[in-house]
């Protein structure tokens, strides 16, 4: 019994930690397919539609890469991850790219051996609570139960939320979103703690949204972006682009619709750059010239994006706040395509 | 004359090693024990090369940074800046909290409904059929969050105490709270208590109050043990049993009740203050799901177990147990039983060993054990999946062998002595 225990632990550490990372792109190229982690369902984000197609922001970001490395916005396999699944499944080769709100860290970037490749949403902690608990503030919530996810940043914050205002709590974890869904609809929980836009895209799915409230405090900063593994730079630069396109995009005006005319050529030598009919910004990347028209025409630019997955006509309803361009006072900032 | 010829020397040759019967099955094994070996090697080797690559080499010092996070069933002291190796122990004692309750619980269900199957009653038989069948074949991990739901979705929110026209109160005499969070019942405290020591480098708390009442109760049961050997003594020479209940249930509760007075025994009640009740000891809805649906689902086993193990028993004993004139639940108890103990315990062992492992499950109701925070939180929160799955199972590995060993030693102790 000790030997199969022991060769069974040998075995799991053996696959989670085989293979060598070079070269993604070619492993991405060979199978014909993008393997992209998402969340196991959370509107608005990714979450599978009746017939099974996935949809949602980061569902878009990944549709864009494979769009940009196959000219194909349906060849990706989409792998549903937890909170605590997530970074195993990267690291292993599982999926060659994770677009889940996951929040860019120090510890994340450097120890864990990822690499962030930019922000798709600002985002920060928050809480929501029933209106008929009579709370305004997160700091009323001395003695609260708090149901939080497990594996997430979002649980250290809250420890830290709670020990800087010397006030106590009963944490509540659970697995994934819908479990702390149900748990805070029954009352076992007093309030649901996640990213400010989690709470508004589970607040949509509720029979009567206008019951919740989300606290006024923001009690962390949650940069989410698509992660890659650390170590293939070719692979971490075409998702980085990627999403610089679809942003770059939404900044020189080019969108899902005007896309076809523009990439005839126009007076705008950065727009041409991007979309490939000056330059060889493609090649440099090893994609074809088209890559980033490919990319904006799958799901839009990000602010297409941004409006039809979760935007303000969206029952989540969430307002572009600080993932507004920089020219508008938000913090998207591509760098050029040059 | 004679000649004595020896017997022709054989000489070893290597085509022995496979043509010979004598040493055909150790070459075999000894193949079989290098490939093994060589399997072992790679893996390990593989494993070390990868997360070299990776640039994780393996190292256990994360287990004395801060953990970060907090656990809401706690037995020790422990709060977000104890480092994960703590966090580790509360998991495993809470592991163990599950494991030895549902252990006992099945225990004594399990033997109820293995006998009650055997009733001549015909419905109480059907039922416990009925309950055998439906536990055992459908998976643990739905009756755990079959029984979480249950809880949560229709026992009373504690909001719904509050108020003139409470919907819910509060059970026996004000005492116990029954809530979708879990059940508050009355906490023992001390008001003139002795206090805590710290024990290893303060790592550890231990009250002095259980302490002394520990001790009082295991010198009690002694001095009750001697009580009962005396009698036993007087009854072997004379063949009277002298009457010794009330002294040995005296030399029990007197001292004790004079110990409690003077510690200042009292009971804390739990009363409503702000969202939750507080006082009182907190019995968490993930903890009652996750002990209900283990001992509900292992107590199935373990009937049959009974079941079988009574069943082994010859019809003789019964009858013979009649014709001395024993009623049938003394024959059940000083017959039957103490026989058919001999089939049940290995089987049974290997049921308590199940039930602790299956306590892994714990996270499908987010109740705090070893998997929840050592292999959980903490794996994610540093990302060293290899070191704390090892661990874990090394933890795991532990508790089950040890389990293994106090039962082989008992089933040692019962099983039938061939003379």
């Amino acid at each position: 019994m000790k030997k199969s225990v022991f060769l069974g632990a040998l075995t799991v550490a053996g696959i989670a930690a085989g293979g060598v990372f070079a070269g993604t792109l070619d492993d991405v190229k060979a199978r014909g397919k993008l393997n992209c982690g998402v969340t196991t369902g959370v509107a608005g984000f990714a979450v599978p539609d009746a017939n099974g197609e996935w949809d949602g922001f980061d569902v878009g970001v990944c549709r864009a890469v494979a769009a940009a490395v196959f000219g194909d916005p349906t060849a990706v396999e989409f792998v549903p991850t937890t909170g605590k699944t997530r970074f195993t499944a990267l690291a292993s080769g599982e999926i060659d790219m994770l677009a889940r709100n996951t929040t860019w860290t120090f510890s994340r970037d450097v120890d864990l051996k990822f690499d962030f490749v930019g922000v798709n949403y600002y985002d920060g902690q928050g809480f929501m609570v029933p209106t008929a608990l009579g709370v305004t503030s997160a700091k009323e919530l001395d003695g609260a139960t708090v149901c939080i996810q497990t594996g997430t940043t979002t649980e250290l914050n809250l420890a830290d939320f709670f020990r800087a205002n010397g006030i106590s709590y009963e944490p509540v974890p659970i697995e994934t979103n819908a479990e702390g869904q149900q748990q805070y609809l029954a009352g076992a929980c007093d309030t649901y703690t996640t990213d400010a836009s989690g709470l508004a895209a589970t607040r949509a799915t509720f029979e009567s949204p206008d019951d919740h409230v989300l606290l006024p405090e923001i009690i962390s900063k949650e940069p989410l972006g698509p992660l890659v593994r650390h170590g293939d730079n070719e692979w971490g630069d075409i998702v980085r682009w990627s999403l610089n396109a679809l942003i770059s995009a939404e900044e020189l005006g080019v969108t899902s619709a005007n896309i076809g005319e523009m990439s005839a050529g126009t007076n705008n030598p950065e727009i041409n750059r991007l979309l490939g009919t000056e330059g060889n910004l493609g090649e440099m990347l090893g994609l074809s010239a088209d890559w980033a028209k490919n990319a904006i025409a799958a799901g839009g630019n990000y602010a297409e994006l941004f409006e039809r997955n979760i935007g303000e006509n969206t029952p989540i309803g969430l307002s572009r706040g600080l993932n507004a361009q920089w020219t508008d006072g938000g913090l998207l900032y591509s760098p050029p395509f040059r | 004359m004679t000649t004595l010829t020896d017997p022709p020397k054989e000489s070893f040759r290597l085509s022995m090693l496979i043509y010979d019967t004598r040493y055909r099955s150790m070459t075999i094994q000894v193949v079989a024990l290098i490939g093994f070996l060589i399997a072992i090697g790679w893996l390990i080797s593989n494993t070390a090369n990868n997360l070299a690559e990776l640039g994780k080499e393996p190292s256990f010092g994360f287990l004395w940074e801060p953990a970060g996070y907090d656990i809401n069933q706690r037995l020790l002291d422990y709060n977000s800046q104890s480092p994960h190796i703590r966090a580790a122990v509360i998991g495993l004692m809470n592991t163990l909290v599950v494991a030895v309750l549902g252990c006992i619980t099945a225990t004594v269900l399990g033997v109820t409904i293995g006998v009650l199957r055997l009733s001549k009653n015909w419905i109480i038989a059907r039922l416990m059929t009925i309950y055998v069948e439906s536990f055992r074949n459908v998976p643990v991990l739905l009756w755990i969050v079959f029984a979480m739901a249950i809880i949560t979705e229709t026992l009373p929110q504690p909001k719904d105490f509050r108020g003139e026209d409470a919907i819910a109160t509060m059970k026996l005499g004000d005492s116990v709270a029954i809530t979708n969070r879990g059940v508050y019942i009355p906490e023992p405290l001390f008001s003139s208590g002795i206090g805590d020591v710290s024990v290893f480098n303060d790592a550890f708390e231990v009250s002095l109050d259980l302490m002394a009442i520990l001790a009082l109760l295991g010198a009690s049961l002694v001095i009750s043990g001697l009580i009962k050997k005396r009698a036993d003594q007087i009854q072997a020479a004379t063949g009277v049993r002298p009457t010794t209940w009330y002294a040995r249930l005296g030399v029990i509760v007197i001292p004790m009740a004079i110990l409690l007075y003077v510690l200042g025994f009292h009971l804390g009640y739990p009363e409503l203050k702000g969202f939750n009740f507080t006082g009182g000891t907190h019995l968490r809805n993930s903890l009652i799901a996750l002990w209900l649906a283990l001992s509900l689902y292992t107590a199935a086993f373990i009937a049959e177990i009974v079941r079988a193990g009574i069943l082994a028993i010859s019809k003789g004993q019964t009858e013979a147990a009649s014709a001395l004139g024993l009623r049938p639940s003394r024959t059940m108890n000083l017959v039957i039983l103490p026989q058919a103990l001999r089939v049940i315990i290995p089987p049974l062992i290997s049921n308590y060993l199940n039930l602790t492992k299956n306590s892994s499950l714990a996270i499908a109701v987010g109740y705090m054990d070893l998997t929840g925070t050592l292999m959980g939180i903490t794996l994610n929160q540093t990302g060293r999946e290899l070191e704390t799955v090892l661990l874990g199972m090394l933890v795991y590995l532990t508790i089950s062998l040890s389990i293994s060993m106090v039962m082989n030693w008992y089933n040692n102790s019962v099983k039938l002595r061939e003379r």
